[in-house]
């Protein structure tokens, strides 16, 4: 297991060596922020003093090596457009979107695998039908359309929720977080379950053919002939079974649900990393953009790290030590 | 059974009593939404406009606009020239920061040393202090203000320089201001709480003693920059207000009875360049390859493609009402503003005629550029463009791009025909400074200069206008500088936006042109 963590460990070092690369070049290649930042009535002398003062009137290949200089001691250098460190930027945001990342995960979870289990056991039902009609509608209708809908039934003609914001937040071990109130979990609502509305179609699928093919096993015809209850046969012995695809997929889908809730972020006004990355791509606000894939990167290694432990732990038919690249 | 209902009934009455019991008292809270947050709430860190639109609650410069862009008294109550170089400025009587403490004149010498000081500044506000070679406090109101060369534009540039306390701001990073520190202004407002990307909350300042009270206790700014969710967020009473209405909506709002439509013709002049080199990268010919003289540099084919352009079509299709056609570079009513010069008449027959008589009877093959995300419909404009050119017989492709790859593009004078806009000054100099005069990068002269337009001429009226300090022979001058740059057609003028506020009916507002919006006003009806 230890070599298997770190060789795991010494790949991702070179993927985020050559992401950072990547990222650098392209950026480098669109052009100078300065020339998005600065007033356009700067003087040119202005504009180069500007650029020095970013280190941005060195050559490419001495930027980049002293980018790699500085992440090793862990700076990850200060953003152009707010003068401010790209990782401090990044951390101020990051409990708002791992919030709502948090609660989507919650939802897709508390609606999909009972949604699932239901359409799975009764499949020729009229409801069982509607729930699997319902997951078709979650992974093909585009995120920014349901939240302008979800808006205006629920904010605008409703008026039960507000429409978009953060809300009021309380501090949980000093991190800002809006669960806590009631006016903050108002605000959280609409957005986590436009984020997760995915995620829940995912999930009743998985649970749904998880489901049917587990009720045809050995071992539940055996449990029903012990006499055990419908309730525990499902409850117990199908939901453990069936739990294996459930637990990758929400882990990695965890990592998108953050790196993707961008489009959420922006429609429901959201404060969160997402908004930052796209304001950081507008204006070529390179450390930022550098420093936010970097941790997403990271973020993605970490948790296939987690769900291939996560998997042995489940199944002890799996050794980690097979599971090579 | 009909007990029942009545129960029900009554419960939803109670209900909707208690509701309307635990809002808050209307007349003294005003929420209002913009469209971007500010990257700082320190006013020396970065010269935007989102940035000063929310400082400004809080601070005061020493000169201010008015809603039609006229100088008005700011921190200064008065501003005199004292002899050709030096400008005296007396600081409002009772001015006091929020702290309580007076204004002195050492707070206003401070605050113009400052800019100076900002490390990392992403745009600095250096621009509007180098030309002040001497500052000096007088006495404890009178600040004088000595330049290099005459400066016509020191009271225009003041109006973007922030005064900030001394005693609360000195040694503090840019950084420290968005927690608080250092917030202490002039203005009408206080600082309570700034949430990045969300949120700035304000307080009345009852130190405040200038002509702009707030009628509001406190005022919530907030930051939404997807524009339906941004109407959302006013049809669903969140807030009271918002900025920059999208105009797909625009008739919408105005139908509603519960909102009010306000507009206002903004400095923002949107306008097209025309390559003016030898050689045009796309000026093809109609099976694309590139011409070998660019037709561009033919002051009639200039002209005939602003004849192609039909002005009025763009602001009834495209832009839903919100554009004021220009021939002029600069809004009406500033120095150098021509009346003589009437904005271009769509004339498809004439721009034919005048195409066939500079050699192009058949036309050419164009590539017209803009950007996607910067202006108000930039793309739609750009392509109905390049429909209006095709009409006259210039086969016209659009190529579109987020600003941040079309701005350092154009930079490099990649483009033939570049759509892009000029605003945030009411000084005729200010446009043709950046974006006419002759590449002269030593002197900040024609820095946005993406059509390598170069007209001597020009270049003369514009260097005697910046040192001229009579405002009649200044304006007279500037206005001679606007008839022959649109005689060259230095630049193909549109229109200048119209900027578009919703706001609900118990509110009455009146919009300002240098795309500013001030809590302080919206007054309750």
């Amino acid at each position: 297991m230890i070599a298997f963590v770190v060789r795991r460990v010494w790949q991702s070092v070179f993927v985020l060596l050559l992401m950072s690369l990547l990222v650098f070049v392209g950026i480098y290649a669109i052009g100078n922020p300065v020339d998005l930042l600065i007033s356009p009535e700067a003087t040119q002398a202005e504009r180069i003093a500007t650029a020095a003062s970013f280190g941005l009137d060195k050559p490419m290949w001495e930027q980049y090596f002293l980018f790699l200089r500085n992440a090793l001691a862990g700076d990850l250098g200060r953003s152009f457009a707010y003068s401010t460190p790209a990782l401090l930027l990044i951390l101020q945001r990051m409990p708002a979107t791992l919030e709502l990342a948090f609660a989507a995960t919650l939802i897709s979870i508390v609606v999909g695998v009972p949604l699932g289990l239901w359409a799975g056991l009764r499949r020729n039902g009229f409801v069982g039908k509607a729930i699997m009609g319902f997951s078709v509608l979650g992974f093909s209708l585009p995120t920014f359309w349901v939240g302008l809908m979800l808006i205006m039934l629920f904010s605008v003609y409703l008026g039960w929720l507000p429409s978009s914001g953060r809300g009021q937040t309380a501090l949980l071990l000093g991190v800002p977080v809006s669960f806590l109130t009631l006016d903050g979990l108002k605000h959280l609502l609409l957005p986590a379950f436009n984020l997760a509305l995915f995620n829940i179609a995912l999930v009743i699928r998985l649970t749904h053919s998880g489901t049917q093919e587990a009720m045809l096993q050995d071992y539940v015809k055996f449990a029903r002939a012990k006499g055990l209850s419908n309730a525990r046969v499902i409850g117990v012995h199908v939901l453990k079974n069936i739990l294996i695809p459930i637990v990758t997929v929400i882990a990695l889908q965890f990592g998108a649900l953050i790196a993707f809730a961008i489009v959420t972020e922006s429609i429901f006004a959201w404060p969160g990393m997402g908004k930052l990355i796209i304001d950081s791509i507008r204006v070529l606000d390179r450390p930022v953009v550098v420093a936010y894939l970097l941790m997403t990167t990271t973020l993605f290694i970490v948790l296939n790290l987690v769900v291939d432990i996560l998997y042995s732990l489940l199944d002890p038919r799996v050794r980690l030590s097979d599971a090579k690249g | 059974m009909v007990k029942k209902i009545d129960m029900v009934r009554w419960w939803a009455c109670a209900l909707t009593v208690l509701c309307g019991a635990s809002m808050p008292a209307a007349a003294q809270d005003f929420k209002m939404a913009m469209s971007s947050p500010p990257t700082s709430m320190d006013p020396h860190f970065q010269n935007i406009t989102t940035n000063a639109n929310v400082i400004e609650h809080m601070f005061e410069p020493l000169v201010r606009r008015d809603e039609n862009g006229k100088f008005v008294a700011g921190l200064a109550e008065s501003w005199t020239l004292v002899n050709g170089l030096t400008w005296e400025f007396k600081i409002r009587k009772g001015a006091k920061f929020s702290d309580g403490s007076l204004v002195t004149a050492d707070d206003v010498v401070y605050s113009l040393d400052r800019p100076a000081t900002i490390k990392n500044s992403p745009s600095s506000f250096n621009l509007f202090t180098k030309a002040i070679i001497n500052k000096k406090a007088v006495d404890a109101n009178t600040v004088r203000l000595t330049t290099g060369q005459p400066s016509p534009l020191l009271p225009s540039d003041l109006i973007n320089l922030i005064i900030v306390s001394k005693k609360a701001t000195e040694g503090l990073a840019s950084d420290d201001f968005a927690s608080g520190k250092g917030m202490v202004g002039s203005g009408p407002y206080k600082f309570v709480r700034f949430l990045r990307d969300d949120r700035v909350e304000l307080e009345r300042n009852d130190n405040y003693n200038g002509p702009n009270k707030s009628p509001w206790a406190t005022v919530t700014i907030r930051f939404i920059s997807n524009p339906s969710t941004r109407l959302a967020a006013l049809l669903s009473g969140d807030v009271q207000a918002i900025e920059n209405v999208p105009t797909p909506d625009i008739e919408r709002v105005r139908k509603d009875p519960n909102l009010n439509l306000v507009t206002k013709t903004s400095e923002r002049m949107v306008f097209l360049f025309a390559d003016w080199r030898d050689k045009s990268p796309f000026v093809t010919d109609k099976s694309g390859a590139v011409l070998p003289k660019n037709p561009l540099k033919d002051v009639r084919v200039r002209h005939a493609l602003s004849m192609a352009i039909n002005r009025d079509a763009i602001k009834d299709r495209v832009m839903e009402g919100l554009s004021e056609p220009t021939e002029n570079l600069a809004i009406p009513g500033s120095s150098g503003y021509n009346t003589a010069l009437k904005t271009q008449k769509f004339d498809a027959e004439g721009a034919k005629k005048l195409l066939a008589t500079a050699g192009y009877p058949d036309g050419f093959g164009l590539t017209v550029h803009g950007p996607n995300n910067r202006l108000v419909n930039d793309e739609k404009v750009a392509q109905t463009i390049a429909q209006m050119f095709t009409r006259v017989g210039i086969d016209s492709k659009v190529e579109t791009m987020p600003m941040a790859v079309y701005g350092p593009r154009g930079a490099k004078n990649e483009f033939s025909v570049a759509l892009i806009a000029w605003g945030g000054s009411n000084d005729l100099t200010s446009p043709m400074r950046a974006l006419i005069a002759c590449e002269d990068p030593a002197k900040g002269l024609g820095v946005v200069n993406w059509s390598k337009y170069c007209n001597p001429k020009v270049d003369e009226i514009l260097s005697k206008a910046l040192v001229t300090m009579d405002d009649a022979a200044r304006s007279k001058m500037l206005q001679e500088a606007a008839a022959l740059m649109s005689n060259d057609v230095a630049l193909i003028p549109l229109y200048f936006q119209v900027s578009a506020w919703a706001v609900k009916k118990t509110i009455s507002y009146t919009g300002r042109g240098d795309e500013r919006t001030y809590a302080y006003n919206f007054k309750p009806r």
